[in-house]
């Protein structure tokens, strides 16, 4: 899992809440038996006009250039804002890999659905939680000024609009931690690696639940 | 301070903290479907690190796209297949023994008051219905759930909704659980357990307490549960007689994970049920909810009876009765599926089976099918169904197509009357 630390990056706004994981990644793209190949399949419904199967060109799709994703202005984004209760519905990964698969490194929202929430983590996607009105600010920002970036610091815990305006926000040093060193549940569980042993051996002090011979 | 049923089961199976926030427990039961499972095997496979932490505590099904339909669904069944059987995974159910996984791994009585279960489904809160805590997971933690049996959760907290009143005639688990989503919202019980009490709670029946335990996620809720009772001893009976010499001692066992008086909760909701009359969503969110007789005479193309919401013996039950001796409604289309096979000979015996024929339904095997639009009834775009599952979601059964939430008793009397309608005139007294 790639570690997070900071990135600049072109904000693509979704204002629509309630977002659910059938929108993210439709159901006939969980068909598949991997982790990757997903992110030409983000929002497919949404994104395309025609309906899409897992076998199809899609480039070779018809699309709705009313859509975000489609717009010139928003391509090569990597900074999702969204609204409230982001994610919610079905537990499937592929939501986060597919977003993940698209390019997207963080994605911003009044709210997360739980399950969403625990599965960004274990894919290195930082997701940020700010309040609502501050959410809506960055809408009215991003919406007005093309080539609107956020400079996002998960070392500092900081967001920064290109007037240089900083906002703190707030994450769990557990999240923080797994985050920047880039470490989901499997990697915790199975830090094994030469390189890596001197951290193990200090994991096995502070998690030794991970290391329990069964 | 006294502790939730939740913070007990919490406290029972804490395995490490490492931090105030986090808590990772032992697991009692990790269950597997064909669509999330394939991707941690495949995964722990490239790891060279294929193993099981526990066979004996591991329940696999191929229920969501079952027969396979295509290449692709059946390459997921066998790898769910060849993985079960090398690692000896006993209880893996296949075609003829398959269903709905929150319906059949119940009624094998693999849950049972205190646990802890993890399942890469939403709806895995539906085992709450037993006392147990159960929630849906990705697929990475899936595979960590599968490798060492240990799952991560924030420290919990609770919703308490109490029940109170008595259900009217026609108005079931199904509706009251749609009236709380539209009070609370779809947000209303995000990282949230849903814990529901009361007079009401305590007269449903299993089958009941699952409906309402499997809708809690659509309130953003991990987990619904409710308090282990006589109701859940007699349930389980056949599975634990080994365990207690009477139901009595089983009852008396399962009080110690009771929320203890002066537990504290994030919020306490008192919904009095007596006037909530059959409940039905519009739009496309599971918080868009009207009384039916709002939505009445709303044409339907389709309607279904199933899932792992509303497909057991005592939803069918409440379907045939409306349907005996009636038909569908001319141009609508009616599809039933018994959630698992046992419902499915159950209801033969009983000739619901003849009931649903009679009337004009298409008789499916058990599986999740249409409910998320992958096989088995699928909607075309323009097209509206009744149905007794639980998401409602744009798209949800088919792109363009648009679904109707609602109890068996309404869905049945929709298929008759060929339109959304209040179910009561239906019923049979």
């Amino acid at each position: 899992m790639q570690p997070f630390t900071q990135i600049n990056g072109l904000v693509i706004p979704l204002n629509r809440p309630n977002v659910d994981t059938d929108a993210i990644i439709p159901k006939q793209y969980l068909k598949s038996i991997h982790r990757t190949g997903f992110g030409e399949n983000l929002f497919d419904d949404w994104r395309y006009v025609d309906p899409g199967e897992p076998y199809m060109d899609h480039t070779k799709r018809r699309i709705n250039p009313d859509f975000v994703l489609n717009q010139e202005r928003y391509s090569n984004g990597e900074i999702l804002l969204a609204q409230e209760n982001y994610g919610c519905g079905s537990s499937r990964e592929h939501a986060v890999w597919a977003m993940v698969n698209f390019g997207i490194r963080v994605v911003i929202a009044p709210s997360f659905a739980d399950i969403f929430y625990g599965n960004t983590l274990n894919n290195g996607l930082l997701a940020i939680t700010l309040p609502p009105e501050i959410i809506d600010q960055l809408f009215a920002e991003v919406e007005a000024a093309p080539g609107y970036r956020l400079q996002v610091d998960l070392t500092e815990k900081t967001i920064t609009t290109p007037t240089g305006r900083e906002i703190k926000f707030v994450i769990e040093e557990y999240r923080r931690h797994r985050l920047l060193n880039g470490l989901d549940d499997i990697g915790m569980t199975l830090l094994h690696a030469a390189e890596i042993r001197a951290y193990e051996a200090t994991r096995r002090c502070q998690a030794p639940w991970l290391f329990d011979a069964r | 301070m006294g502790k939730t049923i939740a913070e007990k089961i919490f406290a029972a199976h804490l395995k490490d903290q490492p931090s105030p926030e986090n808590m990772v427990l032992n697991l009692d039961v990790v269950m597997c479907h064909e669509i999330t499972t394939p991707i941690a095997i495949m995964d722990l496979v490239e790891k060279g690190m294929d193993q099981v932490f526990d066979p004996t505590k591991i329940k696999a099904v191929i229920d969501h796209v079952t027969p396979a339909k295509d290449s692709k669904t059946a390459m997921q069944g066998k790898i769910m297949r060849d993985w079960a059987k090398r690692h000896n995974i006993k209880d893996f159910f296949d075609i003829g023994e398959n269903g709905v996984c929150h319906a059949l791994f119940p009624e094998k009585g693999f849950v049972r008051p205190g646990y802890t279960v993890i399942m890469g489904d939403s709806h895995t809160c539906t085992h709450g219905a037993f006392g147990a805590f159960a929630a849906g997971v990705g697929t990475t933690d899936l595979e960590v759930g599968i490798y060492k049996g240990v799952c991560s959760f924030r420290a919990p907290k609770t919703m308490k909704i109490v029940l109170e009143g008595s259900l009217a005639q026609g108005v079931t688990a199904k509706d009251v659980i749609l009236a709380i989503i539209k009070k609370i919202t779809v947000n209303g019980a995000t990282d949230k357990i849903i814990e529901f009490v009361g007079p009401v709670v305590d007269k449903m029946t299993m089958a009941a307490r699952m409906t309402l335990c499997n809708m809690a996620v659509e309130a953003g809720g991990t987990c619904g549960i409710c308090l282990p009772d006589r109701v859940t001893a007699e349930y389980l009976w056949p599975f634990i007689q080994g365990e207690f010499a009477t139901i009595d001692d089983a009852v008396s066992e399962y009080t110690k994970w009771h929320s203890d008086p002066d537990a504290a909760y994030e919020q306490v909701i008192t919904i009095d049920v007596s006037s909530l009359t059959p409940q039905v969503t519009h739009g496309f969110k599971p918080d868009q909810v009207k009384d039916v007789t709002e939505l009445a005479g709303s044409p339907i193309d389709q309607v279904y009876i199933g899932s792992c919401t509303n497909g057991r013996i005592e939803d069918l039950r409440d379907a045939a009765s409306i349907l005996k001796g009636k038909k569908l409604a001319p141009g609508v289309r009616g599809i039933v599926t018994p959630a698992t096979p046992l419902i499915y000979s159950q209801a033969l015996e009983e000739g619901i089976i003849k009931i649903f024929m009679d009337a004009g339904f298409c008789v499916l095997n058990p599986t999740c099918g249409a409910c998320l639009g992958m096989s088995s009834g699928v909607l075309a775009e323009g097209e509206v169904c009744a149905s007794t599952t639980n998401r409602n979601f744009n798209g949800r059964m088919g792109k363009g197509g648009m679904v109707h939430l609602m109890s068996p008793f309404s869905a049945a009397a929709a298929a008759v009357a060929g339109t959304i309608v209040d179910p009561r005139p239906y019923l049979n007294k």
